[in-house]
């Protein structure tokens, strides 16, 4: 354990040291760019790979973000009580007269470890041995927008930066042409940017949006109508073929080098000026890289079946098939989302399409992480900001219940097929092995080896940190 | 007199402080820290608050001396934090062995097999004999012994009695961290601290280098070669007149010199050239853009409220402007200061002042906030925290936000201090004039402008743009109708969604209705439009109550309206009646305040050296970085108020200085002494700021939009931009010409070419932003339409211009980098241009694909890629140069790429 990792010079050599954020990658060769690792460790280099506090369990992370938040007591959070008491009223205050409403769907028991899964997620199920569900869930508000911020950064009340930046910043990236924290087609609302922002952290630890839907999206190109966008701002040149960019890069260059000749040893003016050279060589990689991240051609097509790529609105098959890359390829944080969880009404049918949406592009990343040897070392959490009510709402739905929900992670160090935690006889409150989001944060940070007290940022006269001055570990579920 | 610090503070103050600022875990959370304690001790902070703070731990009657704590402090607290306290604390998951050694009395009491510690009794103490290792069943820590050297610490400390100022009772400390309530602080003492004295004009310096002629040229270089000469450092040489220029055109009006200004300064050798050249600048409007930018920084300027719901503020554009406007009239300081905080209870001379007066208060308004807050309390709350926040950090440097849950951890603040200074932001109505609307609950009035003040009116809408919010007004209130029709007929109560949708879009149409009002049908801005946020005082004049851990449902005793008592040097000013806020801006604004001036000094230092004399311009508080020469800053913070607090005669005396005209080159012996630079012996060369990288290029192909905007784009619209807001936003980030400081500030949406190049995020008050260079610039600079279309007016400029081409080659590089270009310079350029050519016929990606990238999935993306670009393109009425033009705007784009473009020298 090092503080020094997560200690940024003061502010005199602060600007220094990000003025000159480029000029550390050095003069790397441009051969190797997929999956290269720092050649050497720099560690002026705020995005240089940095050790953790202690022995991590996971080196990366898969974020499943559901918004909207997905009804625990129909997937993973079985309530057999629910089912006999089904139609009963329930409730008190502006609740009385609420009728519980039994899940539609069956459980039944998968895996060797006999976890408790519904009808809806049949692949997933597949892979019970592997989940870690966390049944004790719970957030403060239970409004949309405010439990977004909170699942992402730790509040609502406040702009603070989101875990895949802290993550960013306490441990560095792992690829140098990539950026290290990735989201993909992340919501516009709800917090938008907020949820991967950097807040006052450093700017280069926020989230780099990746638009999954964009040109050369899986080789399944636009869709009518829409607009062409880049899938990383600026990260294709709408004019200049490849030749005659590094044209103009090679001018560039010149003009740079002749100013680095005329600083002489003023070694302020040359890391500056260094880092500028830097910047654009490693911009120019990023722009052949991105894509071919992007182009499935080179997945076998039984992968691509097994993610459901082709098959009818494969959006999200895409986003996990492209997590699965972005992670190999050395991204320390991807997130993608999923919205649509919001099931008021028509719960039946909604909740129905939306986790087939879901269920095989979720099992085949299980499948193809462990397949590749990733599952071990990568932490996938799949969640949204709260739960649904077991009573009903509009006959055919469920309000937002945020006193009880599930969340669940595979790979990592987590233990498979583990039932953690649980809600009352009904799935309101949780009552056992309460994780709150604080909780749920320091869990994550510790299985990525960082102490969540002690990763800390100075801002505005005091030690941030994403758990504010809460979260306990659970490590009842640490493998 | 009796201190009763919490000791756990004191340990915070002791080992905390220093390992704080350099970002360090807060050992406040009882973490090991193995920051080097003892050099922590040597610093003076750490020696001042060591002496402040004494504890009421003792020995025997006598009180611990400052070397027992430290020792404690350094030696042996963060040997039981690392290795202890997993098993032996309150906070452990299980405590072994009955064993608490986070407490004194956990370790004279003991565990299951007696006292831990006794005392200066080495061979009785099982603390001493466990981590000696000599009792095979009681070696502790279980993993392996501790060094030699904190084996003997211990012995030590036991042997000296075993001082400890930890005083906690056994299982109080707060599972919860660092909530550190109920200890009383010395303020008295606190005031000691050198940002808490006022300052006083110090002594000029007297100067030995004789050699160097007389190289003071104003006062204050009397004080920084002082520094220079303590430190070893000698002055670097002046900087040729050329560079001079351009770093103090761009320092001051963020824009460059043009060619012709600076060869006739070039040639000017009378004597007052450069007071002649400052003069001109301060006198150009381009300065108030420049500086009016800056404190728009500290104010969190920004047009929406960001947060979940973000809405939009239409109105904040006034702030913005009354700012520029401020910065250019040089306005005295304190009289800013006065009108930001108390505008509204000022008394004006007449319509305009008053109309002045009443904008500036929207500094208190324009913060973030969280609209769709359910509990209205929660909400009051906050938004007082975010002014007390911004009045703070903006105009004192010091985090009583911080005070907000606890007293604060670091600086003499008790937490009824900040509660004090709530209730007078309680007992004002924030008027941030919004709807309620969905993703809205808190509505607000807005004040109205005075009828007579000579006050813009506001931007004129678009008329179509106008008749398209009127029928979407209309459609929404037409649906809602029909729904509740609907409803009404079926005799069925509606169900929530249903009755819930009809609400919003009522409640939509009303908001829209709101913009409908502000422009008349040919979009033309109606007096509805002649209103400003701010605030205003509150009907209801109220105490706020003490909340425990910040919690709005925790409220204690409610304490009376006041300042931070330890900058009142005892003689808090009274409040008499009324919110407290004129009393708050008028001790604010005082001569007498020990922060303003030399707040607003630095805030001024930093933005013409690109570092404070306090690097930590938002704080000035024992957690921020103390100043680098105090002398200095109290020179430039007396002088301030010698100059009747006005911030352009300020500037004028630093930039007319010799420090300022001194060259960024290094010289072998000066680093040596003060590699820092902190006693700023050579110039410090930075990166321009977004604006001015932007501004920059826009000027340098002559399009650059001299002309202030009426208003802002944001006028046009109302509500939350999650919905229909989203859509009235549409176009804010069209192409413009505009001065950086003019595009639209809307929270979440900073414009690309400010954010990229780390503009302040406006959730925060930013003194100083960060300077970062990473590839997401780059990708920027190399492909973002908005510099192609700077780069193609650029060449046709260059392309409309006589001569040849080697002449076009020099007038680019003066334009851009202000200089001519050298003989290879111009050369490389020659062969660009020819090469650039061939390199992109045929649109090139043909020839690459089978060509030497050796990657044909690639080429063909980028293919892929342009292909569909230039179909969204051929709508656009620009099209891509070919030939020889795109080759003029590609070597053009490469000048605004280069390293030279964006650095001040």
């Amino acid at each position: 354990m090092d503080l020094c990792n997560h200690r940024l010079p003061i502010a005199v050599t602060r600007r220094e040291m990000l003025r000159t954020l480029g000029c550390g990658f050095g003069y790397l060769a441009f051969a190797g760019l997929a999956n290269s690792a720092w050649s050497q460790e720099t560690p002026s280099d705020p995005l240089a790979p940095k050790a953790p506090h202690f022995a991590a369990r996971a080196k990366r992370v898969i974020f499943l973000c559901m918004a909207g938040g997905p009804s625990h007591v129909d997937t993973f959070d079985y309530k057999p009580k629910l089912v006999t008491d089904d139609g009963k009223s329930f409730g008190k205050g502006f609740r009385a007269g609420a009728k519980l409403l039994a899940s539609p769907w069956k459980f039944k028991q998968h895996g060797k470890s006999g976890l408790w899964i519904s009808d809806l997620f049949p692949e997933v199920a597949k892979h019970a041995d592997d989940l870690c569900l966390c049944r004790g869930m719970k957030t403060d508000v239970p409004a949309h927008a405010q439990a977004t911020t909170k699942l992402h950064t730790g509040s609502f009340q406040f702009v603070r930066p989101s875990m895949g930046a802290w993550s960013l910043y306490g441990l560095g990236t792992m690829n140098k042409n990539l950026p290290g924290f990735v989201t993909i087609d992340p919501d516009r609302g709800n917090g938008g940017a907020q949820n991967y922002g950097s807040a006052f952290l450093p700017a280069l630890y926020q989230g780099v949006p990746v638009r999954a839907g964009a040109k050369g999206g899986g080789g399944q190109g636009q869709r009518r109508g829409q607009q062409q966008e880049d899938p990383i701002e600026n990260i294709n040149n709408d004019r200049y073929g490849e030749k005659a960019q590094r044209e103009q890069l090679d001018l560039l260059q010149r003009l740079n080098k002749e100013h680095l000749r005329h600083a002489k040893d003023d070694t302020s003016t040359r890391n500056a000026v260094e880092g500028v050279i830097e910047s654009y060589e490693l911009a120019f990689r990023m722009q052949a890289e991105v894509p071919d991240l992007l182009d499935f051609a080179d997945e076998s097509k039984a992968t691509l079946e097994s993610y459901g790529i082709g098959d009818g609105d494969d959006r999200f098959a895409r986003q996990c098939l492209l997590a699965r890359r972005f992670s190999e390829a050395g991204v320390r944080f991807v997130e993608v989302s999923q919205g649509g969880w919001d099931t008021h009404r028509n719960l039946r049918d909604d909740l129905t399409k939306q986790c087939t949406k879901v269920d095989r592009p979720i099992a085949a990343l299980l499948g193809d992480l462990k397949r590749r040897g990733m599952l071990k070392d990568t932490l996938v959490v799949w969640g949204g900001e709260f739960g649904r009510t077991p009573y009903a709402q509009n006959g055919d739905g469920r309000d937002h219940n945020n006193k009880g929900f599930t969340t669940w992670m595979a790979g990592g160090g987590v233990k498979g097929g583990l039932s953690y935690g649980s809600t009352d006889d009904y799935g309101i409150e949780s009552v056992d092995g309460i994780m709150d989001i604080h909780d749920w944060h320091a869990t994550i940070l510790h299985i990525l080896g960082l102490n969540h007290e002690k990763l800390t940022f100075n801002h505005a006269g005091r030690d941030f940190r994403l758990t504010d001055v809460k979260g306990n570990v659970h490590s009842e579920i640490l493998a | 007199m009796v201190i009763t610090i919490r000791p756990l503070l004191a340990a915070v103050l002791l080992a905390g402080v220093p390992s704080a600022i350099e970002g360090a875990a807060p050992p406040a959370t009882e973490e090991a820290s193995d920051d080097p304690m003892g050099e922590a001790m040597d610093s003076p902070m750490g020696n001042q608050m060591g002496n402040q703070m004494g504890g009421d731990a003792a020995i025997g009657d006598r009180p611990l001396t400052q070397q027992e704590i430290s020792f404690f402090e350094n030696r042996i607290r963060p040997v039981l934090v690392a290795q202890c306290y997993g098993c032996h604390s309150a906070k452990a998951t299980r405590v072994r062995g009955n064993l608490l050694l986070d407490t004194n009395e956990g370790m004279l009491k003991g565990g299951d097999i007696g006292p831990a510690v006794i005392p200066g009794d080495l061979d009785e103490s099982l603390l001493i004999e466990a981590i000696r290792y000599g009792n095979p069943d009681l070696e502790m820590p279980p993993k392996a012994k501790l060094p030699p050297e904190v084996i003997q610490d211990f012995e030590r400390w036991v042997s000296m009695g075993a001082p400890d100022p930890r005083v906690v009772h056994a299982g109080t400390i707060d599972a919860a961290g660092p909530e550190i309530t109920n200890y009383a602080m010395d303020i008295e003492k606190g005031r000691r601290f050198w940002a808490y004295t006022p300052p006083v004009k110090p002594a000029t310096p007297t100067v030995a280098s004789a050699a160097l002629g007389p190289w003071p040229l104003v006062e204050l270089d009397r004080f920084t070669l002082a520094s220079m000469e303590a430190k070893g450092a000698t002055p670097a040489d002046d900087a040729d007149r050329r560079t001079w220029l351009r770093r103090v055109t761009f320092d001051l009006t963020g824009l460059p010199p043009t060619p012709q200004e600076t060869e006739s300064f070039e040639r000017d050798n009378a004597p007052g050239a450069h007071e002649r050249a400052v003069d001109r600048l301060l006198a150009s409007n381009a300065f108030g853009e420049r500086w009016g930018r800056h404190w728009l920084d500290v104010a969190r300027y920004a047009e929406s409220s960001g947060k979940e719901s973000n809405v939009i503020y239409p109105h904040a554009w006034r702030y913005r402007d009354y700012v520029i406007d401020a910065f250019n009239a040089d306005k005295p300081f304190d009289q800013f200061v006065r009108e930001q905080i108390a505008g509204d209870l000022l008394r004006a001379e007449n319509a305009n002042d008053r109309a002045e007066n009443l904008i500036a208060t929207a500094y208190l308004a324009i913060g973030p906030k969280s609209h769709s807050a359910q509990n209205p309390r929660q909400f009051a709350f906050d938004v007082a925290d975010e002014q007390i926040d911004a009045v703070s950090q903006g105009f004192l440097g010091v985090t009583v936000a911080c005070a907000r849950c606890h007293d604060h951890k670091f600086d003499p603040i008790p937490q009824k201090d900040y509660y004090a200074i709530a209730g007078i932001f309680l007992s004002t109505t924030t008027a941030f004039g919004t709807e309620r609307s969905p993703g809205n609950r808190h509505a607000a009035p807005i004040v109205e402008l005075p009828r007579d003040a000579a006050v813009s009116d506001g931007p004129t809408m678009p008329a179509a743009r106008r008749s398209l919010v009127a029928s979407a007004a209309e459609r929404l209130k037409r649906e809602a109708e029909e729904e509740a029709e609907k409803i009404k007929e079926s005799k069925e109560r509606g169900d929530n969604q249903s009755l819930f949708r009809i609400r919003q879009q009522r409640d939509q149409a009303l908001v829209l209705e709101t913009i409908l009002e502000r422009f008349a049908d040919d979009g033309s801005p109606t007096a509805m439009n002649r209103v400003t946020m701010g605030v205003l005082e509150s009907d209801r004049i109220v105490d706020a109550p003490v909340l425990t851990r910040g919690e709005v449902d925790k409220a204690g005793e409610r304490v009376p309206r006041g300042f931070v008592q330890v900058l009142t040097d005892g003689t808090a000013p009274k409040i008499a009646s009324g919110s407290g806020r004129l009393e708050l801006a008028e001790w604010i604004a005082s001569p007498t305040n020990p922060l303003t001036g030399r707040v607003w000094a630095n805030r001024v230092w930093l933005h013409l050296f690109g570092r404070g004399i306090v690097p930590t311009p938002d704080n000035f508080g024992n957690s921020g970085v103390p100043p680098t020469d105090q002398r200095l800053l109290d020179h430039l913070a007396t002088r301030l108020v010698e100059l009747r607090w006005s911030t352009k005669a300020l500037i004028r005396e630093i930039v007319l200085s010799h420090t300022y005209r001194l060259a960024s080159t290094e010289s072998a012996a000066s680093s040596k002494a003060d590699p820092e630079n902190t006693t700023f012996w050579r110039y410090p060369s930075r990166r321009l700021d977004a604006e001015v990288i932007r501004d920059s290029m826009l000027f340098a192909a002559g399009i650059l939009d001299r002309t202030r905007p009426d208003g802002s784009q944001v006028n046009f619209a109302e509500g939350a931009i999650r919905g229909p807001t989203q859509q009235l936003l549409a176009g804010i980030d069209a192409p413009s010409n505009v001065r950086s400081v003019y595009l639209p500030i809307v929270r979440d949406q900073i414009p690309e070419s400010l954010e990229v190049f780390d503009f302040a995020e406006p959730a925060f008050v930013t003194g100083d932003r960060a300077e970062t260079n990473v590839p997401t610039q780059a990708l920027f600079l190399m492909n973002s339409p908005e510099v192609l279309r700077a780069s193609d007016a650029f060449a046709a400029r260059l392309l409309a211009s006589d001569g040849s081409d080697s002449e076009r080659i020099m007038l680019a590089f003066r334009l851009t980098l202000g200089r001519k270009p050298s003989a290879s310079e111009i050369s490389a350029s020659r062969d660009f241009l020819k090469d650039f050519v061939k390199a992109n016929a045929n649109g090139a990606p043909t020839g690459e694909r089978s060509g030497s990238e050796g990657n044909g999935r690639r080429g063909r993306l980028r293919e892929r890629a342009r292909e569909q670009n230039l179909q969204r393109n051929s709508g656009r009425s620009e099209i891509a140069p070919t030939g020889e033009k795109a080759a003029w705007s590609a070597f053009c784009q490469a000048l605004y790429q280069s390293a030279e473009f964006r650095s001040i020298d």
